[in-house]
């Protein structure tokens, strides 16, 4: 995957910019992001593009600010200045409607813990998103048995999260990520709870199952090995962004 | 790793001949480096000279005559103790960047940017075997983990070391 420069003056989010053949137009883009937590800035100018289908490793030491970029990508937290855009719809100009309705359909989450529902069990939580939007119970109980089975845990489709192990939990938060086969999926640090082969698991599943479905990735995590699965990476340093494909 | 310690191994499983040790050094270690007649041979002889093998038979063929060897008990005994003492770690690439960092650092050129180039490049290594290992036997992925593990490691000190440098910065100017 080719890398694109974050920091190109022309590269205006709120513009589909003409590129190059080979480079295809960024699916999500932030440019200039600022954004603090009282006296303190957590982004101070970060700029990120995501093409479709691709999959980019955000990391950086703790505190650095990755979080917080991944959650205004995803609009879930409104930047004090700079542009979130997402297929030319400009993110920070939209109502809180809008956004949730743009996360329900077209993105997918994936957290280090706790994205189950505790009381449904794994099948119900899987089919949650399709029935938020609108799909029939069967229907989305359908779809989300067939999700089960290709992470390998329709056995566990009775099950609550309560009764699962963190990886077997895991892969049931992947098939919840992209039961509503998204656009965009935000996984932050996805493998921070988990051992060194349940994490290798859950990425192989994780990133075989994006790529099959062209779900772009923002990946956000502090280990090389989990962000190795990845196109390129993005560091973030003090709240600013550097491509090292760029950098060098 | 030890060619001649690997071809005991090999004979202590069974008897062989050259080209069938090999066959087999190649089948499990080769990763698309397979040995040359010649280190075969050159090894062999060595282990013959030092008692560790022997020729246990020799049959006439249409060439050369074809000899094959077995292992001694000299030769176990030396291939129990490599198996069981443990390598020296080497801390091969900590010195050459330590010393690319101190000289940027005197010589006032961007240090971060030496350790991003290699994070860079250690991670674009990071995804090759990523992506050799998803595509891989389970032989494959072991190999290639041995390799991310070290890789990670590496990291790690990159990323340490870019966030003290600037205490590293007053140490070497002052």
């Amino acid at each position: 995957m080719t890398a694109r420069s974050e920091q190109r003056p022309e590269q205006r989010p709120e513009q589909r910019p003409e590129q190059p053949s080979e480079q295809p137009s960024p699916l999500l883009s932030a440019h200039a992001l600022h954004k603090s937590f009282g006296p303190t800035p957590a982004l101070d100018g970060a700029s990120i593009t995501v093409a479709a289908g691709e999959l980019i490793a955000v990391m950086g030491p703790s505190g650095s600010g990755k979080s917080t970029l991944l959650h205004c990508l995803a609009g879930i937290l409104r930047p004090e200045s700079g542009t979130v855009s997402f297929d030319g719809l400009e993110l920070t100009g939209c109502g809180d409607a809008r956004l949730s309705e743009l996360r329900r359909s077209e993105f997918g989450f994936l957290f280090q813990f706790g994205q189950l529902v505790p009381e449904l069990t794994c099948l119900e939580n899987v089919a949650l998103p399709l029935r938020l939007n609108g799909v029939r119970r069967r229907q989305a109980e359908q779809q989300a048995t067939e999700w089960l089975e290709r992470l390998e845990v329709d056995d566990l489709a009775a099950k609550r999260p309560g009764e699962v192990s963190g990886g077997q939990g895991q892969r049931v938060g992947v098939a919840r990520a992209l039961v509503t086969r998204p656009r965009a999926v935000f996984a932050d640090e996805p493998t921070g709870a988990l051992d060194s082969l349940n994490g290798e698991r859950v990425m192989q599943l994780l990133t075989t199952a994006a790529r099959d479905t062209g779900a772009a990735v923002v990946l956000v995590t502090h280990e090389a090995r989990v962000a190795a699965y990845a196109d390129r990476e993005v560091v973030v340093r003090d709240g600013r962004t550097r491509d090292l494909a760029v950098a060098r | 790793m030890s060619l001649g310690q690997t071809f005991l191994g090999l004979l202590e499983s069974q008897p062989r001949h050259g080209y069938d040790i090999k066959r087999v050094y190649d089948e499990h270690f080769g990763r698309g480096r397979s040995l040359h007649y010649g280190q075969v041979y050159a090894t062999l002889s060595r282990l013959l000279k030092n008692g560790l093998v022997e020729v246990d038979a020799v049959e006439p063929g249409e060439g050369p005559e074809r000899k094959r060897y077995s292992i001694t008990d000299a030769g176990v005994t030396d291939v129990a103790d490599w198996l069981s003492r443990p390598e020296n770690p080497e801390p091969y690439l900590q010195s050459t960047l330590y010393t690319k960092v101190v000289l940027a650092l005197l010589t006032d050129r961007p240090a971060a940017d030496i350790l991003d180039t290699q994070r860079a490049e250690h991670l674009r290594l990071m995804r090759e075997l990523t992506r050799r290992k998803m595509d891989g036997d389970l032989a494959d992925q072991l190999v290639c983990d041995h390799a991310l593990f070290h890789l990670e490691a590496d990291l790690r000190w990159l990323e340490l070391t870019a966030a003290r440098l600037d205490r590293l910065a007053a140490e070497v100017r002052r």
